[in-house]
C-alpha cells in the first residue's frame, strides 16, 4: 500500500486528475466547444486504441493489421445491446470489450503459429471478414449502418477510460508476466526454453489488447450517434499500426504521444482538404527519417529522463570551458 | 535410478539421420561431457533433450517423466534448462530483466494482483530481483545488471545465458559450448564456477565443448558421439586412449606398404 501510494504515483494521479479538470472546467464554461470536444474524445479513443495495439505488437512482438476488427466488434456489439435490447450503456460497452476479447483468443489461437509477414495477412484477413459480415448483416444495418445510438458517454467517461486502459496495460506489462510477453518478442526460442508458454502469453497479449480495442469502439458507438462498416476497414487499423511506430515500438508514453500529436495534425490539416493526405503522408516520412525508432523509441517518458535530459545539456554546456 | 535416461533416440530430418540410436544414461549429480566432431549432431541431441524437435524414435526420460510430446516451456518447469551455442540472450533486455524472465515459471502473484498492485505483488518482485542479483553475484555480473545484454562483452555475455538458465531453478544443465570465445584464463575460471554452482545448486549437468583439456580435466563422464552414434563412453582416461575416439579426431592411421 506505501509502495502504491508513493510519491511519484502520487505525482502522477495529481497530474491526472489535473489534466482531468482543467479540460472539464474549460467545457462547463463553454470556452472548449462541440468541435473541439469531437477532437479530444477522438484523442481519448485513439490513445485507448494505440495503447492496445502496442502492447500486441511493440511489447509482445506480434504484428497485427486486424485491429479495427475488434474495435468493430466492440463497437457494433454494444450498440446492439444499447439501442436493441435496451441495456444500460456501461453494461453494453463492456459487453462488446468482452466480446471483443472472446474473438481475441479465438483468431489468436490458430493464427499466432504464425510469425511476422504470415501474421499480418491473417489478421488483415480477419479485419476483413468482420467488416464484410457487417456490412451484410440486415440486423446491423448492412451498408447503410447503424444508427440512432444515443450519444451517452461524454468526456468525463471516455477520459477515465483512457486512463485505466493505460494503468491496466501499464500494470500488466511492468510485472512478470509483461516480462514474459517482451521475452516472446526478443526471442520466442529462448523464452520457450525458459519456461515461458509462448502460445498462452501471445493468446493472453492478442485478448487484451482485443478487449482494450472492444472498449474504444464502445466508447466510438455511444459517442459519434451512428456506426458505418467502412468505418472499420482495413485503413483504421494501418492508422493505429502508425500511431504505435511513430510513437515508438514498445513505449506507453510513445503511443500516447503520437495519438495526440496524429490527432492534432489531422485537424489543423482539415483546413487544406485537397492536399490533406499528401501532406500528412510527407510529415509521417519526415518523422520516420529523422526518428526512425519513433519519437520515444522504448523509452518511457518519465520525470527521470527529463532529468537526465537536463543533466546531459548541462554538461555540455560545462564542457566548453 | 538415473536423472536422465536416453533410451535408443534417433532423429531425422527428411533423408538425413542427425542422431541415430543414442543410448545415455546420467546419473544425479554428475558431470558429464559430449565431444565429438563439428556435425556429429550435438546441438541436435541437446534440441531432442530439451523438447525444441520431436524425437523420430525412442524416448528421453527426465526423473521418471517420458518428455514425449511436452512443449520446451513444459520440460524446462520439470527441471531441464539450458545454455545456447549462438548466444540467444534477450538482447534489449537488462541484464537483471533477463534473469528474472527466467524466474517468471516460478512467479507467485497472478496476473490480477499485477494489474491491480496488489496480493503481495511488491514483495514478490522485490524477492525476485533479489535472487536474481545473489545470482549474478555468482558471476560477477551484478554490477552490470542495468545494462543491456547486449552491450556486454562477449564472455559476459555466455556467463549471462548461464544465470539465466539457472535463475529457472534447473536439476539439470545443458551448457552448449559454454567456453567457445573464452580465452584459456577466463575458460579455466568458467570451469571452476560450473564446479562451484553444481555443488551449491546440487545440479547434474551435461556439457558440449570443444576444448579438450577442459573437458577432459573436469567431466567425470564423456560421451563421444560422431555421425549421431554415440561411438564411445567413459571415464576420460579410456576416452584418451580409445582408438575410435582418435580415429573420429585425427583420422585412420594409413599404413605404407
Amino acid at each position: 500500500m506505501k509502495r502504491l501510494l508513493s510519491k511519484k504515483n502520487l505525482a502522477i494521479l495529481l497530474g491526472i486528475l489535473l489534466l482531468y479538470g482543467v479540460i472539464q472546467t474549460l467545457i462547463s464554461l463553454g470556452i472548449l466547444r462541440t468541435f473541439h470536444q469531437v477532437n479530444l474524445i477522438t484523442i481519448c479513443i485513439s490513445v485507448i486504441m494505440a495503447v492496445s495495439l502496442n502492447l500486441i505488437t511493440g511489447f509482445t512482438g506480434q504484428f497485427t493489421l486486424g485491429h479495427a476488427g475488434f474495435m468493430a466488434v466492440g463497437a457494433y456489439f454494444s450498440a446492439v445491446m444499447t439501442v436493441k435490447w435496451g441495456v444500460f450503456f456501461p453494461v453494453s460497452i463492456f459487453s462488446g470489450a468482452v466480446l471483443a476479447a472472446v474473438f481475441g483468443v479465438l483468431i489468436g489461437l490458430p493464427t499466432l503459429r504464425l510469425k511476422g509477414d504470415y501474421l499480418a495477412i491473417a489478421t488483415l484477413g480477419f479485419g476483413e471478414v468482420i467488416r464484410v459480415v457487417l456490412l451484410n448483416t440486415k440486423y446491423v444495418g448492412g451498408a447503410a449502418g447503424l444508427f440512432g445510438i444515443p450519444r451517452l458517454v461524454n468526456w468525463t467517461w471516455v477520459f477515465f477510460a483512457a486512463v485505466i486502459t493505460v494503468v491496466v496495460i501499464r500494470n500488466l506489462l511492468w510485472s512478470s508476466y509483461g516480462r514474459a510477453c517482451i521475452s516472446i518478442r526478443e526471442d520466442e526460442v529462448a523464452a520457450e526454453l525458459m519456461g515461458i508458454d509462448i502460445t498462452h502469453y501471445k493468446v493472453l497479449a492478442f485478448s487484451v489488447g482485443a478487449f482494450f480495442a472492444g472498449l474504444g469502439g464502445g466508447i466510438y458507438a455511444h459517442y459519434f450517434y451512428g456506426l458505418q462498416p467502412g468505418t472499420f476497414g482495413f485503413m483504421k487499423s494501418i492508422d493505429y499500426l502508425v500511431m504505435v511506430v511513430l510513437g515508438g515500438m514498445g513505449s506507453i508514453t510513445g503511443s500516447i504521444l503520437a495519438a495526440v500529436v496524429l490527432t492534432l495534425i489531422n485537424v489543423v490539416l482539415q483546413q487544406f482538404s485537397a492536399i490533406r493526405m499528401i501532406l500528412y503522408a510527407l510529415l509521417l516520412i519526415v518523422i520516420m527519417i529523422f526518428r526512425p525508432q519513433g519519437l520515444m523509441g522504448s523509452k518511457e517518458a518519465s520525470l527521470e529522463l527529463f532529468r537526465k535530459m537536463g543533466r546531459r545539456s548541462g554538461n555540455g554546456s560545462l564542457g566548453s570551458k | 535410478m538415473a536423472l536422465l535416461e536416453v533410451n535408443n533416440v534417433s532423429k531425422v530430418f527428411g533423408g538425413l539421420s542427425a542422431v541415430t540410436n543414442v543410448k545415455m544414461k546420467i546419473e544425479k549429480g554428475e558431470l558429464a561431457g559430449l565431444i565429438g566432431p563439428n556435425g556429429a549432431g550435438k546441438t541436435t541431441l541437446f534440441n531432442l533433450l530439451t523438447g525444441v524437435y520431436p524425437t523420430t524414435e525412442g524416448d528421453i526420460l527426465f526423473d521418471g517423466e517420458n518428455l514425449a510430446g511436452r512443449k520446451p516451456s513444459a520440460i524446462n518447469r520439470l527441471g531441464l534448462a539450458r545454455t545456447f551455442q549462438n548466444i540467444r540472450l534477450f538482447g534489449n533486455l537488462t541484464v537483471l530483466d533477463n534473469v528474472r524472465i527466467a524466474y517468471h515459471s516460478h512467479v507467485k502473484y497472478g496476473l490480477a494482483s499485477a494489474i491491480l498492485r496488489a496480493g503481495g505483488f511488491y514483495q514478490e518482485e522485490e524477492s525476485m530481483a533479489q535472487k536474481a542479483e545473489e545470482l549474478l553475484k555468482i558471476f560477477n555480473l551484478d554490477h552490470k545488471k542495468k545494462e543491456i545484454a547486449k552491450s556486454l562483452p562477449y564472455g559476459e555475455q555466455r556467463r549471462l545465458e548461464i544465470v539465466r538458465a539457472l535463475a529457472s531453478k534447473p536439476k539439470f544443465l545443458l551448457l552448449d559450448e559454454p567456453a567457445a570465445g573464452m580465452n584459456p584464463q577466463e575458460t579455466a575460471e568458467l570451469m571452476q564456477l560450473i564446479q562451484e554452482i553444481r555443488e551449491k545448486f546440487d545440479l547434474t549437468i551435461l556439457l558440449i565443448e570443444h576444448d579438450m583439456s577442459l573437458v577432459m580435466g573436469c567431466c567425470q563422464r564423456i560421451y563421444v558421439l560422431e555421425y549421431g552414434r554415440i561411438i564411445a563412453q567413459g571415464v576420460p582416461e579410456e576416452i584418451k586412449s580409445n582408438p575410435k575416439v582418435i580415429e573420429a579426431y585425427l583420422g585412420e592411421e594409413v599404413s605404407y606398404a
